[in-house]
This record gives structure tokens, C-alpha cells and sequence, in this order.
């Protein structure tokens, strides 16, 4: 059983599109689910769960992003503004209607998916740079739309107090109780993108992305798959901006500007388009940068940096860094995280006779 | 006074427009000559304000001389860069040169505050502070003076392109790389001469703007309002540049003074690019850009 084959083998479509492709990779679903599920909790205290609670919201987005990035081929630099929209949305039933988080989380996830298909309308007739600064647009013209009606964002500030869940009678509010709110919406949706492109709607996006005419030719309705992505990536981003209000406790379009969407983009870029995996590493390692970078210059940067600068050198190198990884994945290994890892795995795989 | 207000709202917005051309003629350069995106041309302004002004500010240069020192940097970063980073990333898809030019933009973010320091400093052009008051109108020298800039640099542009040896090289570099390569022009030569000509032109983009408006990271807020003018003009129109850049101008100062007050503010970012949006599901080339005709 644990065992890693030493070549290709597949002979069915079947075994081909298989959901785990080894048997090695059930057993690697249930070790990760108890390690997540009931190892982590058990053992981590507040703070490191509070990271993983915070990456694993961040993995929804990514895993939204990389549906239409990395698969479909389209680019958004409007990613944040649609965890907005759902954010908002959420709150206003949560605080309006009184309404529990199984309502609200969907609720989020379809209105965001809902201005998602209408930001993606212009993709009908423009791709490429043009689509990347329409959504760019989209980006502004949501941010300004919300923070000047306060019928959707409440009175001040532009942001709405978020009740915490509440999960058959009791309220989630420690970092542990928030852990098992968020972490199965996580699970649930890594199954539900794996299931996504192993499925005809998948390929037909990544028919799309490899040359769309050709795709329209096989009898792939262009126009509406590529709707779909973008009502797809916008229904992640939309449940990500929901867990991200219901984390915090506050619904604020300022968690959710421009440099937001930016960082959604790094994570799919470094971790690698195109790949479930890949928004996973992307996600997390994006999530623990900042926090990486912290733990450096607290304790061998004070050394060289005059303390009071601290915090503004902290937040500039983690942009330098940032800027820096995405062109080095960029140019150097376009597949991202990914490949690094499957290289490693590669190599391991007729591990110790190379040939 | 309502005609005033008016006039003065459109001649302010035109010279503003006039300033934006001046940073959107370095995004269409690029565009015209390798076909690369560059979402990092606001950046290359704010970078070059910034050595300006920080040569100036912390070593004690005289104007002349941080300009010729922020000239020298451009030119020499915006070589090494299409050597290191473009060059490689020649044929790849569109999306991963924005991308690599969106993280070129954050690395300068992070990259001229940690040198120079994060506070706004001024560039002191010798030009007076006064408004000029010309009958019942009010306009501000450095405007003026921005927007002659960018009309001389668009003029000897224009010469260059359509005259001069190199430009005309350029403009077949642009249309085809294969076929130019093929006549003897040295492709990737030219590739670097547009990156270096983007960089002074952020350098000339970067004065401007950093002695209207002060120079620091909120300057490359500056590469945001390029979209809409090259999309409005054409990616890849000189004239289109200055078209789209007065449009979106006085398009910007006309709802900043009349819709403003009713709105509560911040109109002027929101306009330019409902306008944008509108021209990209009429026209996506632009106003002077060419349509693209694709094959597989």
C-alpha cells in the first residue's frame, strides 16, 4: 500500500482521471485529515493555530484565483474586491437578518459570484492585458461603490461589526473553536476544485487556456465556460471574504484593496498555476512570509536597523521580497512551489537507482 | 462665474491630462516596441523622483546633478533589467509579464523608501510657487510647465518614430521581430534602447509630477491612472497618449468639481476608469489603436 509506482502505467481514461491516482494518496488524505483535524489542534496553542486558521482562509482564495488563473487562463486583478462583496454581503444578513453562518457563507459565496460574472462580461471581448486592467477597474469602481453606500457598508468607517458564528447553540471564539469553522470550508473546497478539474467543465477551461480558438472549434462554448470561471473564482473569493469577516470580526472594505488582490496573484504564481498543490504551498507560504520575516528582524535585525524603523523596514523588505519571489518563480521556475516539489518527489520516486 | 468655473476646470484638467500623457507615452513605448506589458511605470517614476529628490535631500546635490545621477540609475537599471528579467520572458504569455512587472512594482515599493527613507521630500524646480492669475483664472506653473514638457516630448517622439533611423527601426522591431530580425536589426539592441527610453521618460514623468505633488511611494499611485489613458487612446498611438491623457483630464476635473459635493469625494480616482470600461466594451483598441487579428 505504501508504495510509489516507478513509471506511468495507466491504461484506462479511468485510472487516469482518477481522484487519488496511487493508493499512497487516500492514505496521504486521511494522514493529513487526523494530523489537521486532530493532531494540530491537540497539540498547537493559540497563536500557531491562529496562522493556520489564517493560511487556510487564504487557500480558498488561492484555490479561486488559480481556477481562473492558472486554469482557465484569465487574469484577475480584481480578486480582492469580490472577497468584498461577499464579506459585505454576509454581514448585512448576519447583522440585518439575524441569519446563522450556513446561510451567510453560501449567501456571500453566490453574490460575489454573481458580480463576478458581470465583471467577467467584458472577458467576452477582451483577454490578455485588456481583461487585467477591466478587472483592475472592477477592483476600484467595488470599492468606491461600497464605501459610498451606506446602505451595504453600515454608517461609519464604512465597515460592519461581525456577530461570531454561532454552531448549534454555541459561539465560536476562541482561535480552537474557529479552527474547526474554518478548516472542513478549506477541506471542502480543496475536494471541491480537485473534483472541479478532473471533471469535463475543468478540461474544457484548461482547453481555453492552451489556445481558445482551438477550443471553440471542439464544440467548448467559450463564452460561457469562461463566465462560469469567473462565477466560480468569484464564488471562492466570495466564501474567503466571508471566513475573513467572520475570523476578524469585522466587515471593512480596506482589508480588501488592490494590494489584497496583489497578494492572491503572488500566491498562485509562486506556489504554480494550474495546480490544486501549488495553491496550497502558494497560500501558506505567502501567509508565513510576513510572519518569517518578523521573526528575522526581531531577533537578528535589530542589530542593524534603529528599532523605532522597525515595523516600516519590516513591511518594506516584505514587499522587496514579495516583488522579488514573483519575478524569480517568473523567470526561473514558471511551475512555482509545485515543481519544485514534484521534482523532490520525482527524484525520490526510483530512489537510490536513478535509472 | 459658472462658465469661469467651468473653463478653468477644463484647462486644469487639460494640463493634468497633459502630465498623465507624459507617464502613459512610457507604458505605449514599451508596448509599441517589445509587445511586453509594463504595470511598473508608475513605479519608475516614483523611483526616479525619489533618487532625485534623495540625492538631493541626504547628499547634498544640486538639482542638475540628481537629475543627471536619476537619469544615469534609469538608464543603467532599465538595461540590466530587459537583460535579466525580460529577456527571458520573451514569448511567454501576456499574464506572466504583467506579473512580472506587477512584482518589479512591488520590489520598488519596498526598495526606494528602505534606500532613501519613507518621508515626503519636495524636488525644488526653479519656478515660481505663485499661481498664475490671468483675468478671473487661476493656474500653477509647475501644471504649465508640466504640460509643456510633455507636449515638446511628444513632439521630438513623434520625430523620432517617424523620421529618425532608430525609430523607424523600432517601429519594425514592433510589427514583426522575426521579419526585422531577418532585414539586420539587431532586436534585442532595440529591446533595451525602448526600456532605457521608458526609464527617462519616467525620469521626466517623475520630475513633473514629484515637484506638483511631492515625492514618495504614493506617487506610483500615478502607473493606476495610465490604464485608462492608453486604453482610451490605443495601446499603441503617440497621439492616441495625448488624446486619451487630456480626456481622462478634464474628464477627472470636470466630476471632481461637479459631482463631488454631491457624492462626498473621491470621484476623481472612480471616473477614468467607468469611462475606461465603457470605451473597452465599444472599442478595446482604443480610440487611435489598431484592431488585433487573431490566429491560431
Amino acid at each position: 500500500m505504501f508504495h510509489r509506482e516507478s513509471g506511468y502505467f495507466k491504461t484506462t481514461y479511468k485510472a487516469d482521471m482518477a481522484l487519488y491516482p496511487l493508493p499512497i494518496g487516500k492514505a496521504a488524505a486521511v494522514g493529513f485529515g487526523v494530523l489537521f483535524f486532530v493532531i494540530c489542534p491537540l497539540l498547537l496553542g493559540e497563536y500557531y493555530l491562529s496562522i493556520i486558521n489564517i493560511a487556510a482562509i487564504a487557500v480558498v482564495g488561492a484555490l479561486g484565483l488559480n481556477i481562473l488563473l492558472g486554469y482557465t487562463g484569465q487574469i484577475s486583478i480584481g480578486h480582492a474586491a469580490f472577497m468584498s462583496v461577499g464579506a459585505y454581503t454576509a454581514a448585512n444578513f448576519a447583522v440585518h437578518f439575524d441569519m446563522p453562518f450556513w446561510i451567510t457563507l453560501p449567501a456571500g459565496g453566490l453574490m460575489a459570484a454573481a458580480i463576478g460574472v458581470l465583471v467577467g462580461l467584458p472577458s467576452l471581448r477582451v483577454k490578455g492585458l485588456y481583461l487585467a486592467i477591466a478587472t483592475l477597474a472592477a477592483q476600484f469602481i467595488i470599492e468606491w461603490v461600497l464605501n459610498h453606500t451606506p446602505a451595504i457598508s453600515g454608517g461609519v468607517q464604512a465597515s460592519i461589526e461581525m456577530p461570531r458564528p454561532v454552531f448549534f447553540g454555541i459561539v465560536l471564539n476562541t482561535q480552537a473553536e474557529l479552527y474547526f469553522f474554518i478548516l472542513p470550508v478549506t477541506a471542502l473546497a480543496i475536494l471541491a476544485t480537485l473534483n472541479l478539474v478532473r471533471s469535463r467543465l475543468g478540461r474544457a477551461f484548461v482547453a481555453i487556456r492552451d489556445q481558445e480558438i482551438a477550443a471553440e472549434i471542439i464544440g467548448i462554448n467559450v463564452y460561457r465556460h469562461k463566465l462560469m470561471a469567473f462565477g466560480i473564482s468569484s464564488f471562492y473569493a466570495g466564501i474567503t471574504g466571508v471566513l475573513y469577516t467572520y475570523y476578524f470580526g469585522i466587515a471593512n472594505y480596506e482589508a480588501f484593496q488592490l494590494p489584497i488582490s496583489i497578494d492572491y496573484l503572488a500566491m498562485v504564481i509562486i506556489g504554480g498555476l494550474g495546480s490544486v498543490l501549488g495553491s496550497i504551498f502558494g497560500a501558506v507560504f505567502v501567509t508565513l512570509l510576513p510572519i518569517g520575516i518578523r521573526m528575522f528582524m526581531e531577533t537578528v535585525g535589530v542589530f542593524f536597523v534603529d528599532g523605532n524603523y522597525l515595523a516600516q523596514v519590516i513591511a518594506q523588505m516584505r514587499l522587496i521580497l514579495f516583488g522579488g519571489l514573483i519575478i524569480f518563480f517568473l523567470v526561473i521556475e514558471p511551475e512555482g512551489l509545485n515543481k519544485l516539489w514534484q521534482n523532490i518527489r520525482n527524484y525520490f520516486r526510483v530512489w537510490p537507482f536513478s535509472y | 462665474m459658472e462658465w469661469q468655473f467651468f473653463v478653468e476646470l477644463v484647462t486644469n484638467g487639460i494640463l493634468t491630462g497633459l502630465m498623465y500623457s507624459l507617464v502613459a507615452v512610457g507604458f505605449v513605448l514599451i508596448y509599441k516596441s517589445t509587445d511586453a506589458i509594463n504595470f511598473a511605470q508608475g513605479e519608475f517614476c516614483m523611483i526616479a523622483a525619489i533618487i532625485i529628490a534623495g540625492f538631493m535631500k541626504l547628499y547634498g546635490f544640486p538639482l542638475f546633478g540628481a537629475i543627471a545621477v536619476g537619469l544615469f540609475s534609469m538608464l543603467v537599471f532599465n538595461w540590466g533589467l530587459e537583460r535579466v528579467v525580460l529577456r527571458p520572458m520573451i514569448g511567454r504569455p501576456v499574464v506572466a509579464i504583467i506579473m512580472a512587472t506587477i512584482g518589479l512594482a512591488l520590489m520598488f515599493r519596498g526598495l526606494g523608501p528602505l534606500v532613501f527613507g519613507a518621508e515626503t521630500r519636495p524636488i525644488g524646480l526653479p519656478i515660481p510657487d505663485q499661481p498664475i492669475i490671468w483675468g478671473p483664472f487661476f493656474m500653477s506653473p509647475i501644471d504649465l510647465l508640466g504640460g509643456g514638457i510633455s507636449l515638446a516630448f511628444m513632439a521630438v517622439f513623434g520625430w523620432f518614430f517617424m523620421k529618425s533611423r532608430k525609430g523607424v527601426a523600432m517601429r519594425a522591431v514592433a510589427d514583426s521581430h522575426q521579419i526585422s530580425m531577418a532585414m539586420g536589426i539587431n532586436v534585442e539592441r532595440y529591446f533595451a534602447l525602448a526600456w532605457m527610453l521608458a526609464g527617462f521618460v519616467a525620469l521626466l514623468g517623475g520630475l513633473v509630477w514629484g515637484s506638483a505633488i511631492g515625492v514618495d511611494t504614493q506617487l506610483a499611485a500615478l502607473g493606476l491612472k495610465v490604464f485608462p489613458v492608453v486604453i482610451l487612446g490605443g495601446l499603441d498611438s503617440i497621439v492616441g497618449v495625448i488624446v486619451g491623457g487630456v480626456i481622462i483630464g478634464v474628464v477627472e476635473a470636470i466630476s471632481a468639481g461637479y459631482v463631488d459635493p454631491y457624492v462626498g469625494g473621491g470621484t476623481k480616482d472612480f471616473t477614468p476608469y467607468v469611462l475606461m470600461i465603457l470605451v473597452l466594451m465599444v472599442r478595446p483598441y482604443g480610440i487611435f489603436g489598431k484592431p488585433i487579428i487573431e490566429r491560431i
